[in-house]
């Protein structure tokens, strides 16, 4: 029996209110509001968020077998993104680290290795979903990752949702694309979708019932993810599955997460599930899969990591729709006067992978720690995991940065270890000396298509991690 | 550990300046000539007549080469050094060792720096390949933090810390006024200060150190040789230097209203010159401006004041040309300009123009007849990472 032993999601802080959009591209938007992730922020450094509550969900040391990250955003082409991930989690180099990239079902392919896999593995869905400006894409996507630690029962940490059933229906035909190197992709009228969907996620659907013995009645939270909202509306109609029983699918609160989506409502909905009840989801992308899921006793002893999938889309903060397409690359505003960072040195950056991918510092004899480590230092500190405060701040609008001006601040960490370090997820004027901040991993520039990623500060909003 | 200095052992016999500012026509060979021309002209010597040279420059060029080449000199050693934006002193304090190590008998150390050509704001590092983990925020920013930290410790209210910074910059601004060198020649209002908009924290772009292009040099001799040069040497006192190691970034005990590295040259600088009381004792001080509350903090750091009391003296004008301790007569960063290989010896050349009585009247130092030792201090880095640098000189030997 394999299924679920923990999971974690990231839903960036910002916000776009839909509303603001037509003002500005003449056409598009609606209502409620979308998740943007930082320009700070890409595919890779969302799932780092989403895996590290994963794994700080789960008491027992999870020994991953296996790390997948999917995602149809990827930082890299021709190379690994997931090997980031790697480094930031601190997975020992005998776990291996792959891409599932390219479509929104990449993620339920790895998500299906994973499930019929052995041991345990890590499945990361990460996605930025962008849109041209004005375009429905742009208003219905949202910006996510969702982490689910998938073994057997004999994992060390216990199942929380075990699965019943797997089954999947696949046809080829075109509902959306994008040609490789571009930003948006383009879709099909929607009605032709809509048909192709509909008849392959009731393929899947009563295979899957079928397959489990179980009727529509027996289903308790139904779970559809899809970029085609019409094809996911007809679905639902025919699956015999109360409206009721539908999960949100946070569409006016975060929108469409692509590749992430079915992992997010997957964490949301055991979020809220008790001992027993049955979870079922069902993918509509380029064919349909759907998966049962049975919640195990140990759910009810589960903590999630903190803030939950609730808690973190309750706590967005505005983003401007100008600052929103400055930040997507659609509208390129002039820079401070000065010279853009450099590119990262690959060798330099490996001989501090520790450093520069965990935020792992040293500690001495007489108890000082050090960040970045010394080397007169025995004991490495790992510092990601621990909360700061804020000793003093500084405003700086001189220096480069891709979204200025850049807030900086001094902050002391919890048991030792001070960094100077700049601030992300914050507005200038909400920052104050004492703030509690968390580290959170970000990518700080890019030079000749070179990410450079470290560690950045965030103000913990909602209570303590 | 000792650290026993070459007090009254060389002596400064000629120095060259150029004016401090955005030089569109000339670049570092210029800016070198005429320096070193100066100096030249002064000492009655000829580049042939220098054994050895040292040239400052953060940036302008690598290796000695970028001084020989524009000078064509032939056949001599010159090396290039490079401390920050304490270049220029480290290129004095290499001459003046190898003079009074009786290696060379006449030395000549040269600071240049051309920022302007950059296209850039502000003075920004050649890029070293690294790790991409290094703080990446402008100096002005680092150094920003000190306000806050200074007025909290201090109990001093932000109107207040606002107001002495500003006051720091009007009495540079007024001494760079009467500088026909300096890069900046218009006097600036406290109140006209106080309602420029914030670059960084709480500082505007006017508690900012000029950018400037510019040279500056000084031909050293063994002591007992200097009057075969000038009728008025200036005696070197004192020179020290210390490289910070960065661990007060990661210290939480630095509380950013102090530069152990300062107040560890300092010290050292007082001892080898053997001043007990540099307050009284200087006639002037060139400080590292580079940003009005680097100033405020410098004049503790350096004894001027005691802890916490800077400010006050600060706006009771002890600093200003006619008072106590004159600080920054010629203008200081802030007004002079900050050509960064550059600065440390502009600085000598206004203890060069004050001591020996050639400072225009209107700047003149109120000390001046009554006290003949001077300060210089030059800094680079940035709070709690930082090269610090002090000279004390004199136009009296003993």
């Amino acid at each position: 029996m394999r299924g679920i032993v923990g999971w974690g999601v990231h839903v960036p802080y910002r916000r776009l209110d839909r509303a603001g959009i037509a003002a500005v591209a003449g056409t598009g938007g609606g209502k409620g509001s979308r998740s943007v992730a930082s320009y700070d922020e890409d595919s890779t450094t969302m799932g780092v968020a989403a895996a590290r509550a994963a794994l700080a969900s789960v008491d027992a040391a999870a020994d991953v077998r296996t790390l997948w990250f999917a995602t149809t955003a990827p930082a890299y082409q021709d190379r690994t993104n997931a090997t980031a991930l790697h480094a930031a989690l601190r997975l020992p180099r005998a776990t291996a680290a792959y891409d599932a990239v390219g479509a929104v079902r990449s993620a339920v392919g790895a998500l299906d290795a994973a499930l019929t896999g052995i041991g345990t593995h890590l499945v990361v869905a990460s996605d930025l979903r962008t849109g041209r400006p004005g375009s429905a894409d742009e208003a219905a996507g949202g910006d996510a990752a969702a982490a689910l630690l998938i073994g057997g029962d004999d994992a060390g940490p216990g199942l929380l949702a075990e699965l019943l059933g797997r089954t999947s229906a696949t046809e080829e035909f075109l509902d959306r694309w994008r040609a490789p190197g571009e930003q948006t992709s383009k879709t099909w009228e929607d009605r032709f979708g809509e048909t192709r969907y509909t008849s392959l996620g009731i393929d899947a659907w009563d295979a899957l019932l079928a397959a489990t013995g179980r009727g529509a009645d027996d289903i308790d939270v139904l779970l559809i993810a899809g970029t085609h909202a019409r094809a996911a509306a007809s679905v639902l109609k025919k699956t015999g599955v109360p409206a009721s029983r539908l999960h949100d699918p946070f569409r006016e609160t975060v929108g469409d997460s692509g590749a992430a989506q079915p992992a997010l409502l997957l964490a949301s909905a055991l979020e809220d599930a008790r001992p027993g009840q049955t979870i079922a989801l069902l993918v509509l992308a380029d064919g349909a899969d759907a998966f049962l899921w049975r919640a195990t006793e140990a759910l009810a002893g589960h903590r999630p990591a903190v803030p939950n999938v609730a808690e973190q889309i309750a706590q967005g903060g505005a983003v401007s729709y100008g600052r929103y397409l400055a930040w997507r690359g659609f509208l390129p505003v002039e820079p401070p006067r000065r010279p853009e960072p450099a590119r990262t040195s690959a060798s330099a950056a490996a001989r501090a992978t520790d450093w520069k991918f965990a935020l792992v510092g040293s500690a001495r004899a007489d108890g000082s720690v050090h960040l970045p480590p010394s080397a007169f230092d025995d004991a490495r500190h790992p510092a990601a995991e621990v909360e700061g405060t804020i000793v003093t701040f500084t405003v700086d609008r001189l220096a480069y940065s891709p979204s200025p001006p850049v807030v900086f601040a001094v902050v002391d960490f919890d048991g030792g270890g001070r960094l100077p370090i700049e601030l992300t997820d914050v507005d200038v004027g909400e920052v104050a000396i004492g703030m509690r901040v968390a580290a959170a991993f970000r990518r700080l520039s890019s030079a000749d298509g070179v990410h450079n990623y470290f560690w950045k500060a965030r103000p913990i909003r909602g209570g303590s991690r | 550990m000792a650290s026993h200095g070459i007090k009254d052992r060389v002596a400064i016999v000629g120095m060259g300046c150029t004016r401090f500012a955005e030089h569109w026509d000339s670049g570092a060979d210029e800016l070198l000539l005429a320096a070193t021309g100066e100096a030249f002209a002064g000492a009655r010597l000829t580049k042939d007549q220098i054994d050895a040279y040292w040239l400052g420059t953060a940036q302008s060029g690598m290796s000695g080469i970028t001084l020989a080449r524009p000078l064509e000199l032939a056949d001599k050693p010159v090396t290039r050094v490079e401390n920050y934006c304490a270049t220029g002193s480290e290129a004095l304090r290499q001459a003046a060792y190898a003079v009074a190590s009786g290696a060379y008998d006449v030395a000549m150390a040269v600071g240049v720096e051309k920022v302007k050509d950059s296209g850039y704001q502000g003075l920004n590092a050649f890029p070293i390949p690294g790790d991409g983990t290094a703080r990446t925020v402008t100096a002005a920013a680092m150094f920003s933090m000190v306000v806050p930290a200074y007025g909290a410790k201090y109990g001093v209210s932000p109107e207040d810390m606002r107001m002495v910074l500003a006051r720091i910059a009007s009495k540079n601004h007024a001494n760079g006024a009467r500088n026909p060198k300096a890069q900046f020649r218009k006097e600036w209002s406290v109140e006209q200060l106080l309602a420029m908009p914030k670059v960084a924290g709480e500082l505007s772009v006017f508690d900012c150190a000029g950018v400037a292009d510019g040279a500056a040099a000084a031909i050293v001799v063994r002591a007992e040789d200097a009057h075969h040069y000038t009728d008025r040497p200036l005696y070197i006192k004192a020179l020290s230097l210390i490289a910070g190691n960065g661990l007060p970034l990661g210290d939480p005990a630095y509380d950013y209203t102090t530069f152990p590295e300062i107040v560890a040259a300092a010290h050292d600088a007082y001892r080898q010159a053997g001043l007990a009381d540099p307050r009284r004792e200087l006639a002037m001080a060139e400080v590292h401006d580079c940003f009005t509350p680097t100033e405020l903090v410098l004049l503790e750091d350096l004894g001027f004041c005691d802890r916490g009391k800077a400010w006050q003296d600060v706006l009771s004008g002890a600093f200003d040309l006619d008072g106590d301790l004159p600080v920054n007569p010629d203008g200081g960063l802030k007004s002079f300009g900050h050509p960064v290989g550059a600065s440390g010896l502009r600085m000598v050349y206004e203890a060069w123009l004050q001591l020996r009585g050639e400072a225009p009247a209107e700047r003149r130092i109120g000390t001046y007849g009554e006290r003949d030792l001077a300060l210089t201090h030059n800094l680079g880095g940035y709070p709690g990472e930082m090269v610090g640098f002090v000279s004390i000189l004199g136009t009296r030997p003993g």
